[in-house]
């Protein structure tokens, strides 16, 4: 039988031994972390690749179409495609740009939104860093993406870049707040800021997060939606107003940047959400537990992530004040709230009521 | 509060913030003008402060051209001036001519341009319907639409050969008679698509989302949109009964029964309702038309040219899929038409727009810019 813990055993093992060939022994404890972040940089690279496909599959069947079915089977290879024909391109950059802010924007989407994926287990022990404040850590490395909009919108000099960057800053800030918030809650019942911690919380409590804090699994996906700048939150970049927002003067492999970023903080999101409130890499019944955990916890980050893309193709887009509307006057009173009557409870029948 | 917000707020940074106004050009080139209509755009913040629409940039003068063409010639460009809704203006122009000459189509023809035009209506509302959904941001609804305006398409294909610029009515009736398998494939399309009707209902019409986007945003008055002279389903979601098929009934439509669609807020909700509505009455029209088709001639014999009497003119309108189609015309003895000018309702339409989104956010425009249901080879000619 297959486990997460055993397969990081088994790997480490061996990367031990490799270590030995090369006479690099000495360097095992920081070679482990650097191997452990490539592996993790590949796997989310490659899921996001197929959560690019899968986005445009899922449209399209909403939609009535087909979707991509031309590049290898079932149009796997479409975003690979893409990715070539992006890379290839022609970079192409408005002559008055604000140059250092320009370059570094890109790049600090992509590298913020990715450095989220390191604290995340995807199985018992089968995780780059179990930091004890991984909570704290995710939410503060999430937030560097309004530093990346904020510099493309204001450095491409564009009026519609400018727009889409003050309203993502605006957005980003005001829903930090109610995604902060819906995670207290379950930080207050365990008492961990640590994911790992928070997993095998719900394994000893035999039930997951989603059900006692309903809402604040709700108010987490609401926020973590706007927080991903996508849809029907997409004010950043709404097509339809702004053309292209932040990245309208952005083409080729920084586009590709962009874009890549938002699909890494949507799965980001939702594999923090699957680990605070689906119970992460344990199995939904005992009787499953033969299924490796690290399956569940991407069946579960998928599950979301369809949630996730289903906003998108079924919601108009919110206007930038009635956004702020929502994230003030109803997300965050909610979740107060839903922490004060969490508060209570665990005042009154103790931790883990 | 926020009135005293703004009063703080003026050009040349007087406030403490010291912000400014900026002009935005939304078009030629831009993804919600849906063509090359340009809207200069005067912003403070999110606010917009004023909207000036700039046209000329589609001009084909086609109104020119028609007077150096041959009344028949003439029908060709019509289908230029409206390509989402070419049968409406084929029509315009081909009810004009015939009144100006004094000529009457048979009634299978009538019944025949009703079925058409009607048909027409469908396809360029749910045309609209998509392009409106993107405009806010929902972008599933177009492909439904287009869904369905494809077997409309694929009905005019079978039927005269186009899918976008028919030509096919034609002055004193139409260009040829509709294939016998055509009055069940009608049929079958109109029981397919009637059940859809409810489901793009479903998906839009009390999403809160659309709601908060379209309730009570872009509100044209009566008074408002008479001054400014908007027309059709525009007009009909204040409240203003000013359907030509109604008023000043043309073709058969006197003989049909078909409601006329009101709403009465004015807003962009009761606009998308007054076209959504008007779908289901279009349906029922052509059951009633394909009802009531008989067999018989589908053109008048017309005189081997086509002359207008000296010194004639005449100003004729139907009601296109947009509103307030009018041709006027004016005859000197030859040919060719003296005078033609095309009274197009996006053109009309378009006017209102500042009034409407001034004080209101961006993304309100694009709102209201859908909801007008504006083509800009309409607006330019």
């Amino acid at each position: 039988m297959i486990s997460g813990e055993k397969l990081v055993q088994l790997v480490s093992s061996l990367l031990q031994q490799v270590y030995a060939l090369l006479d690099l022994s000495a360097y095992a404890g920081i070679l482990d972390r650097v191997v452990c972040a490539v592996v993790m940089f590949g796997f989310v690279a490659v899921f996001v690749m197929f959560l690019v496909w899968m986005e445009r599959k899922v449209s399209a069947h909403m939609q009535s179409r087909i979707g991509p079915n031309r590049v290898g089977p079932l149009g796997l290879l479409q975003t690979l495609a893409d990715a070539i024909k992006l890379t290839t391109k022609e970079d192409v950059r408005p002559a008055k740009r604000d140059k250092i802010p320009y370059f570094i924007a890109p790049i600090l989407a992509f590298v913020a939104t990715f450095m989220g994926m390191v604290v995340v287990p995807f199985d018992n022990k089968m995780v780059v860093a179990d930091l004890n404040i991984g909570v704290l850590y995710i939410i503060a490395i999430t937030s560097f993406t309004v530093i990346a909009i904020l510099s493309a919108g204001w450095s491409s000099n564009n009026k519609y870049s400018l727009l889409g960057g003050f309203r993502s800053a605006a957005q980003i800030v005001s829903y930090e707040v109610p995604l902060v918030l819906s995670l207290v809650p379950v930080i207050m019942i365990t008492g961990k800021l640590n994911f790992s911690g928070i997993v095998q919380y719900q394994q000893q409590a035999g039930y997951w997060f989603v059900f006692p804090q309903f809402v604040a699994f709700i108010t987490f996906i609401a926020s973590a939606t706007a927080e991903a700048n996508r849809a029907p939150f997409d004010i950043p970049e709404a097509e339809s107003e702004l053309t292209g927002g932040f990245h309208t003067e952005y083409s080729g492999v920084k586009f590709a940047m962009f874009f890549l970023g938002e699909y890494v903080a949507v799965v980001v999101s939702s594999a923090v959400a699957a680990t605070v409130f689906l119970g992460g890499w344990l199995p939904p019944l005992h009787f499953l537990g033969f299924i490796p955990g690290f399956v569940w916890f991407m069946l579960k980050v998928l599950l979301i992530i369809y949630l996730i893309m289903a906003f998108r193709w079924t919601f108009p887009r919110l206007r930038v004040d009635q956004l702020m509307d929502f994230g003030w006057k109803v997300l965050i009173p909610v979740t107060i709230l839903n922490i004060l009557v969490t508060g209570f409870v665990v005042l009154l029948f103790g931790k883990g009521a | 509060m926020t009135d005293l917000l703004l009063s703080q707020i003026k050009p040349g940074g007087e406030s403490p913030f010291g912000t400014d106004e900026y002009v935005v050009n939304m078009g030629p080139q831009h993804p919600a003008t849906h063509g090359v209509l340009r809207l200069v755009v005067k912003l403070d913040g999110e606010t917009v402060k004023e909207t000036m629409p700039v046209l000329g940039y589609l001009h084909r003068s086609i109104e020119k051209i028609c007077e150096n063409r041959t009344y028949p010639q003439c029908i060709t460009y019509t289908d230029r001036v409206d390509y989402v809704s070419a049968m409406s203006v084929n029509l315009a122009f081909a009810l004009a001519t015939e009144r100006l000459m004094g000529l009457e189509a048979p009634p299978r023809a009538q019944w025949l341009r009703m079925i058409f035009v009607e048909l027409q209506r469908l396809a360029s509302h749910l045309l609209w319907m998509g392009a409106f959904a993107g405009d806010i941001g929902a972008l599933t609804p177009f492909l439904y639409g287009l869904r369905e305006r494809e077997r409309i398409l694929d009905l005019f294909e079978m039927t005269c050969g186009q899918r976008l610029t028919y030509n096919y009515i034609r002055i004193g009736g139409v260009m040829i008679d509709i294939l016998p398998e055509f009055v069940p494939k009608c049929r079958a399309f109109l029981d397919y698509f009637d059940p859809k009707i409810p489901e793009y209902e479903e998906l839009l019409t009390y999403n809160p989302i659309f709601l908060e986007r379209t309730k009570g945003v872009g509100v044209i008055t009566p008074e408002v949109g008479i001054n400014c002279g908007v027309c059709g389903p525009s007009l009909r979601g204040s409240g203003v009964s000013c359907d030509v098929r109604k008023q000043h009934p043309y073709l058969f439509y006197d003989q049909v029964k078909f409601n006329e669609c009101l709403e009465n807020d004015g807003d962009c909700w009761a606009r998308y309702k007054v076209r959504m509505n008007e779908m289901r009455e279009s349906v029922s029209i052509i059951r009633q038309c394909l009802d009531r088709l008989e067999p018989g001639p589908i053109e008048t014999k017309l005189p081997p040219i086509l002359k207008a009497p000296p010194a004639s003119e005449i100003y004729f309108r139907i009601e296109s899929s947009r509103g307030e189609m009018g041709i006027y015309l004016v005859g000197d003895g030859t040919p060719k038409p003296y005078k033609a000018k095309f009274r197009c309702a996006s053109f009309s339409n378009t006017f209102v727009l500042d009034q409407l989104t001034r004080g209101w956010k961006v993304a309100d425009i694009m709102a209201v810019l859908g909801s007008l249901d504006m083509i800009v080879p309409e607006v330019d000619r």
